[in-house]
């Protein structure tokens, strides 16, 4: 390697690191540095409350139903994409990436209008009892759509990439579909599908925008760990934003950081 | 029994990748499917598994129509040109999939595993993963993984096509071996002539979609039903209307009745085997097959003028493709207008 090359590679990375540091990581350390400023009592405090707590539960309910739901949709639309070529596959490809494209404060406008008493269906579901806004049924349907372009961006290259020779191999020595598909389709993609889940994950815990507006934002009631942020910091308690903010981020890099796990294990 | 396909065609687009093709592969026999890249015989091996679907036409195996069977009850082993190895299972578990799919119990499936991997030659491997193999271990995983299910059929599309030189030449020869040991109906496919009469006992020439001549590697080479065979199975020149081995192209150093007058222009020595090319009067490149003995009679060098004399030629009427056989017309035999055309190559 020459002079010149290094002086570059060094000033390449220097930038890189610089503009990381900047932009990600000095916020996130002031968050730190602000919950745990007077002690570890007040934002462990604001936690531990029943609002706090509740909201926590909320929140982990989110993740629980709308991440299964689309890492199922995810896998299916993507097979449906890649292995079955018919013309309405633009189509789908093209919604798909609406919830990337709209503002979640647009999306929960949008269910709003639909869930509403004026809307579409909101009158037929209320004369059957069943409450949309306001409520989590409509949360969870602000969650799936905001995090639903995730598995299905991220299987989609890698089922590409292994290509079809695989399952057809399967099919010739007896394997059905099914069989085909969670004996070899499966776990030559799953890196793939795993990594998408970790992003639905970490976008439904933090959904803030989609939710406000379908929750109402009711303390105790349909406030998830990020609307409990907003409330808390409106209401000058400052300790009790940062520690959930913490909890919120802790969420995050535990389910990145599972999956890391996971994989090393595997690949040692 | 065997396999028989009947009037099979396939159109993918535009491109017409089978026309009308019918064969006939002898239960027990080794047979290969010859041609250039587009011919379709991928897509006629792929049709027997059942991994395309044909338009129209029918696949029968064993006696039993199964054009309509999916490629999972079809009963054939099929071997990939890339593997298509498991890539997150051990060389245990690919061998052993298809019995594991069939709900053997877990005794038996490891014994028939370990008998497999003995006869492919990769006892001691059973728990490497197949990208701790090279190329040639790797096919013979599919391989094994492919016989494992006991098929009726064994079908291999350019099986040894991904693979150097020298690994090809060993597979085929012991691919030969494990077929005389196990009489199961083979079909391959292979773009290779000289793997085609090495391996196989039946060779079915396609092009264009079509089957242009099958027949024995003997009868192919001596009775060529065209010029596409002729130039396939075999190198050959082409001198006018007619054909000429480069075997079969004598060099004297005296011009007689017979002869053309050529300049040499390059000496290739490949072992036992020289190529001389030559080029003729009007621009027409030829070239001939001598021994090394042979060449040193001569005395040839490059640049240098001799006269070639074609012993045996051959010539096909009309361009119908599945035609006419060519008429095998040694020189020396002929008279009139054949022979003066031969000769005034």
């Amino acid at each position: 390697m020459s002079g010149t090359s290094t002086a570059s590679r060094w000033g390449l990375r220097t930038l890189g690191l610089g503009y990381l540091l900047l932009l990600l990581l000095a916020p996130l350390v002031m968050i730190f540095y602000k919950a745990f400023e007077e002690g570890l009592a007040p934002p462990f405090e604001a936690i531990t409350s029943a609002d706090g707590l509740h909201a926590l539960k909320l929140t982990l309910l989110m993740v629980v139903i709308s991440v299964p739901l689309n890492t199922i949709f995810g896998v299916g639309c993507a097979l449906l994409l890649v292995r079955h070529k018919w013309k309405g596959n633009g189509v789908i490809d093209a919604v798909i990436n609406l919830p990337f494209a709209i503002s979640p404060v647009v999306i929960g406008l949008s269910l709003y209008l639909l869930y509403g008493t004026d809307g579409w269906f909101g009158p037929a579901l209320a004369e059957a009892g069943i409450k949309v806004l306001f409520s989590v049924p409509g949360m969870v349907l602000a969650s799936i759509f905001v995090s639903l372009p995730f598995v299905v961006r991220e299987t989609v290259p890698v089922l590409q990439e292994i290509g079809t020779e695989q399952e057809q191999a399967a099919s010739t020595l007896g394997a059905n579909a099914w069989q085909t598909f969670w004996r070899v389709t499966l776990p030559a993609i799953r890196w793939g599908v795993a990594y998408g889940v970790v992003l639905t994950t970490a976008r439904v815990l933090g959904e803030f925008g989609a939710v406000t507006i379908v929750s109402g934002s009711i303390t105790g009631e349909t406030q998830t760990l990020p609307l409990f942020v907003e409330k808390q910091y409106a209401n000058f308690n400052q300790a009790g934003a940062y520690g959930a903010s913490i909890l919120l981020a802790v969420l995050a890099l535990a389910t990145l950081l599972g999956m890391n796990l996971l994989k090393r294990k595997e690949d040692a | 029994m065997g396999i028989s396909v009947e009037g099979a065609s396939k159109r993918f687009g535009d491109f017409q990748a089978l026309n009308d093709v019918s064969i006939d592969v002898p239960d027990g026999s080794l047979t290969a499917l010859l041609g250039p890249s587009g011919s379709g015989k991928s897509t006629l091996l792929r049709a027997i598994a059942g991994l395309e679907t044909l338009d129209t036409g029918k696949v029968v195996i064993s006696g039993q129509e199964v054009s309509k069977t999916p490629p999972q009850k079809r009963e054939v082993g099929f071997v990939f040109q890339h593997y298509a190895a498991f890539k997150h299972m051990t060389v245990f578990g690919n061998v052993g999939f298809g019995l594991k799919i069939r709900k053997w119990d877990k005794q038996k499936i490891s014994d028939r595993v370990h008998e497999l991997l003995q006869l492919v030659q990769l006892d001691g491997l059973a728990d490497r993963y197949p990208d701790q193999l090279s190329g040639g271990q790797r096919q013979r995983m599919a391989l094994a993984r492919a016989l494992a299910v006991e098929p009726q059929v064994l079908l291999l599309d350019e099986p040894f096509g991904a693979l150097d030189a020298r690994v090809r030449k060993d597979l085929r020869t012991w691919l030969r071996h494990l077929h005389d040991e196990m009489h199961v109906t083979t079909i391959f496919v292979t773009h290779d002539q000289e793997e085609a009469m090495d391996v196989a006992e039946q060779l079915v020439v396609m092009n264009e979609g079509r089957v242009e001549q099958s027949g024995s590697a003997d009868d192919l080479y001596d009775h060529p039903a065209n010029e596409f065979v002729m130039s396939f199975v075999g190198e050959v020149n082409q001198l006018g209307e007619s054909y000429v081995r480069p075997h079969d192209m004598d060099v004297v150093l005296e011009p007689d009745d017979r002869t053309e007058e050529a300049m040499v222009q390059r000496i290739v020595a490949l072992g036992f085997e020289i190529r001389i090319e030559f080029v003729l009067g009007d621009g027409t490149e030829v070239w001939a097959q001598l021994t090394r003995a042979e060449l040193q009679k001569l005395e040839l060098r490059e640049g240098q003028i001799a006269y070639l004399r074609p012993s045996q030629t051959k010539s096909f009427n009309g361009d119908s493709p599945s035609g006419d056989r060519g008429a095998s017309t040694p020189l020396g035999a002929q008279d009139g207008g054949d022979a003066e055309r031969s000769a005034a190559v």
